[in-house]
């Protein structure tokens, strides 16, 4: 271990200057926001649209509608018909989809990249010339009501996660989830979907990425061809959502599910988010969650709770910065057989504890440092998840200059910080902690017993 | 609109191939191990992609889980480091390891930096060549191994998959999970995790890709340094599975709302003078993407599902033609439906050739696609070489999509779209679905 710790200081040294790909941006007289990341690796590109509108900004009683008109969107428009998009695209030998979650909306074509004319041509048809049938909103609402049964209804630790989130966020959005509860989806409407449509789908509220094998003047005398001739939506302000209210008392919950094999326990925090010129405590909060949980062999939890102890056999933590409002810092346990879920709690508490008394391990924040440098070589192979990092946050309330700053933020992170950051972790009056369970296991079977 | 669109492409379609081929190095090492390189030098770091034939199926009878287990244990440990300082070591070089096993294959994909490449070699070589099995870590991976086969008795979707394997298997290992069973696991001990490491990590069985920033001469090294000391001689292959499952369904009552369907029937081999055809064929019916015939009629049209495919599954031991749809309780008798009408359409009427053209035009264009970065092509060079491929397939490929026409296309439904031989199973509370026999 000591050995390992000499080398890695020389190998820290060692790592050169890094040249990002050439990025280059420009904004349309419309508003349109355009980013090029050129890759000239492979005659490919990715083209993707990204709304800054998500489902936190559905209005009450419509939940799921920003997801829902994701789907519709492959539907006819002024120029093409139904499916005609994809088909294109497929006959291009490309690919496409799209996804949605609570603060952006996103659409994406892969193709050769001589097809990127054709495809601008499709994306900015549909941005703003959807042409909607109510027998499309019948036989899609089905497809998606059929989605929600894949993705939720059929599996426990989805539902779980639904209750917990709508726990977490007293007031804001954020607890509803994405693809819609259940029964408002079923009401789901054409003249929903529209509105919905007409508000968010414009140039002014949307950012072009276009990636790949591309030359940035050739891009944007394109995006002007194609984009620039669309009308803005007049009057469209910054997004403000319902805000929290201080979280003053401990929320606590227990879902009971028969297909449940595997019982665990995970605790969310109410916690900040990367802000625009501002990411030093979500860079503090990042680094403690690797710290905590990065990887299951050197972490802190996986060493006192799978090592030195036997009491899990999984642990783990996890915190995403890119969200437009509040987001969570969460905390997993899975207890090992044997092991009730309030023991796997009451250990996790504990190892938490211990952590924030002894401070940071100075090699094992070195080496977490070291990766997220050498990230920045591995990235460079993979262009698309370079565009989803830029379209993510700048549809989050980042800017290209904060996706920039983020590596050295990181890297400046220090210690201290982290243990500042970390005094999250000891109010739980801002957090949710909750067991998933079945029916038979022991902690289940106590509660009955005990009442 | 759209045929518009259709002539303007095939035209560009080929000078696109023609750019994305990759320039293919076979390379030996000086003590005859075979691999293939992609030279890739503007990013300094490699991928490199190891795999072993054979996989979880050369398990010795009685020892179900052994060899899933033992490559659970790889990276618990090695030489003079236990699983933590062997974690550390490995993020202190910025290095990644993984280690996989399937039906077919054990595999090791490995991405290192060019600044360290010696250091994470020596590492990722004791991993291969010294592991260390040591008792608590056995006992720590058993544990999570436990919790997997306890996790995959409740989840519809394994539950579908894995009794179409159990009733179309018999007792070949295609029948059971690589897991093992809670008995199977237990009893597993140190040596026989020494027995099944010597057993598939062998170099008679050995397969090499390489992709990034490393030259010819120093991958032949790193090869020899890497993987030399292995057994030349591994275990026993497996024996060719038998096929035993007739048409009809099999209803698996579990409480939950959508009922998860896994469909299929016996395949076609990949060195069938047919399997291009096949390939061709199965695109049209239930292929990747919104464009299939399936996709069409099960879900566009009548919003039955979120998704529906079907896939050519030519395994080492036995081939498979599958399929997978899910839909709520009440709605799967009628998407079942839907998929056996299809089905016999395409047995009695093949394709149209609007419909050949489209999937050849979307395969040949997808396939350079696919060249996306050093461990995706690591990987394809790797199945290249197992599938006994020639050096310069990718440069032939497209041609053989191209050379398949309605007739081949109509013998291969004959032979390979048989409704009656489709096999449904069924998980969950299908209204109007019963068991067959």
């Amino acid at each position: 271990m000591r050995i390992l710790g000499l080398a890695l200081v020389a190998l820290t040294l060692l790592i050169r200057p890094l040249w990002a790909q050439e990025i280059s941006n420009f904004t349309l007289d419309n508003g349109l926001e355009v980013v090029v990341i050129e890759d000239h690796r492979a005659p490919v590109v990715v083209q993707m649209v990204w709304y800054r509108a998500g489902a936190a900004d559905e209005k009450p009683g419509v939940s799921g509608i920003a997801h829902f008109l994701e789907h519709l969107l492959f539907k006819a428009t002024d120029h093409m018909k139904a499916g005609e998009l994809s088909d294109t695209v497929a006959a291009n030998g490309g690919s496409d989809n799209a996804f949605t979650t609570w603060d952006y909306t996103a659409y994406y074509q892969r193709v050769a990249a001589d097809r990127l004319d054709l495809m601008m041509t499709m994306e900015s048809d549909r941005m703003r010339n959807l042409r909607l049938t109510k027998d499309d909103i019948a036989t899609e609402r089905d497809v998606i009501l059929e989605e929600r049964n894949m993705r939720i209804e059929n599996n426990p630790d989805a539902l779980f996660r639904e209750q917990r989130y709508a726990a977490q966020y007293l007031n804001h959005p954020y607890g509803i989830p994405v693809i819609g509860w259940k029964h408002e989806m079923e009401n789901l409407s054409l003249d929903d979907a529209m509105a919905f449509y007409r508000r968010y789908y414009a140039p002014n509220d949307a950012v072009l990425i276009v990636a790949g094998d591309v030359d940035p003047e050739n891009v944007l005398a394109l995006a002007k061809k194609h984009y620039g001739p669309l009308a803005p939506t007049e009057g469209l302000k910054p997004r403000h959502r319902p805000e929290e209210p201080p979280q003053l008392s401990e929320r606590r919950m227990t879902y009971v599910d028969p297909r449940v094999s595997q019982p665990y326990v995970i605790r969310t925090y109410l916690a900040p988010e990367r802000n625009a010129g501002d990411q030093k405590q979500a860079a503090a909060l990042t680094m403690l969650s690797e710290l905590l949980g990065g990887n299951g062999q050197t972490s802190v939890l996986g060493r006192k709770l799978q090592f030195e102890t036997q009491k899990a056999i999984y642990t783990s933590a996890f915190y995403d910065g890119v969200s437009l409002d509040k987001t969570t810092f969460g905390l997993v346990i899975v207890p090992s057989e044997g092991v009730s879920l309030a023991e796997g709690e009451a250990a996790l508490d504990k190892a938490v504890a211990e952590f924030i008394e002894e401070g940071v391990d100075a090699e094992q924040f070195a080496r977490i440092k070291m990766q997220l440098k050498a990230d920045l070589i591995y990235q460079r192979d993979d262009v698309q998840a370079l565009a989803n990092e830029y379209g993510a946050a700048l549809t989050s309330g980042l800017t290209l200059e904060d996706v920039k700053a983020w590596p050295q933020v990181l890297q400046d992170v220090a210690p201290e910080d982290v243990l500042t950051a970390a005094k999250l972790l000891q109010d739980k009056r801002q957090a949710v902690t909750a067991w998933l369970t079945n029916p038979t296991a022991q902690d289940t079977a106590k509660t009955e017993v005990s009442q | 609109m759209k045929r518009i669109y259709l002539a303007f492409i095939a035209l560009l379609t080929f000078s696109v191939v023609a750019q994305a081929e990759v320039k293919i190095q076979e390379v030996t090492s000086p003590g005859g191990i075979k691999a293939w390189l992609v030279e890739e030098h503007s990013i300094p770091f490699a991928s490199l992609e190891i795999r072993f034939k054979g996989g979880a199926s050369l398990d010795p009878k009685g020892k179900r889980g052994a060899i899933n287990l033992m490559v659970g244990l790889l990276e618990e440990g090695a030489a003079d480091k236990n699983a933590r300082q062997f974690a550390a070591a490995t993020e202190g070089l910025a290095a990644s390891f993984g280690f996989d096993v399937g039906d077919d294959a054990m595999s090791v994909s490995a991405q290192f930096l060019t600044e360290n490449r010696d250091e994470a070699m020596a590492l990722l070589r004791t991993a291969l060549q010294e592991p260390r099995f040591d008792e608590d870590a056995i006992a720590r991976v058993k544990a999570q191994v436990v919790s997997a086969i306890q996790s995959a008795v409740t989840d519809p979707d394994k539950i579908s998959g894995r009794t179409f394997d159990r009733l179309a298997f018999g007792d070949h290992p295609y029948a059971t999970s690589i897991n093992g069973t809670l008995e199977s696991v237990a009893a597993l001990t140190r040596d026989d995790l020494f027995a099944a490491k010597d057993a598939v990590m062998a170099r008679d069985r050995l397969y090499v890709g390489a992709v990034g920033d490393i030259t010819p001469e120093e991958l032949g090294k790193l090869l020899d340094d890497l993987l030399g000391g292995l057994p030349v001689v591994g275990a026993e292959m497996p024996q060719k599975a038998p096929y035993l499952l007739k048409g009809g369904m099999t209803v698996v009552p579990f409480d939950t709302p959508q009922s998860v369907v896994t469909f299929g029937l016996e395949g076609i081999e990949r060195h069938d003078p047919d399997f291009f055809a096949a390939y061709v064929m199965n695109t049209i019916l239930g292929g990747s993407g919104r464009q299939s015939r399936l996709m069409e009629e099960v879900r566009e049209k009548r919003g039955l599902t979120y998704g529906v495919y079907t896939y050519l599954m030519p395994k080492d031991y036995a081939a498979l033609y599958m399929g997978r749809v899910a839909s709520a309780n009440d709605r799967v008798a009628k998407a079942v439906q839907v998929i056996r009408d299809e089905w016999v359409k395409m047995a009695e009427n093949g394709v149209t050739a609007e419909e050949l053209e489209g999937a050849k035009t979307y395969l040949t264009g997808a396939y350079p696609l696919r060249f996306d970065g050093n461990g995706p092509i690591a990987n394809i060079l790797v199945g290249m070489q197992m599938d006994d491929l020639p050096i310069d397939y990718i440069t032939t490929r497209n041609d053989k999509v191209n050379a398949v026409t309605l007739e081949d296309i109509k013998r291969v439904a004959k032979r390979l779209v048989r409704p009656d031989d489709l096999h449904f199973v069924v998980v969950g509370k299908p209204v109007g679905l019963e068991s067959t026999e």
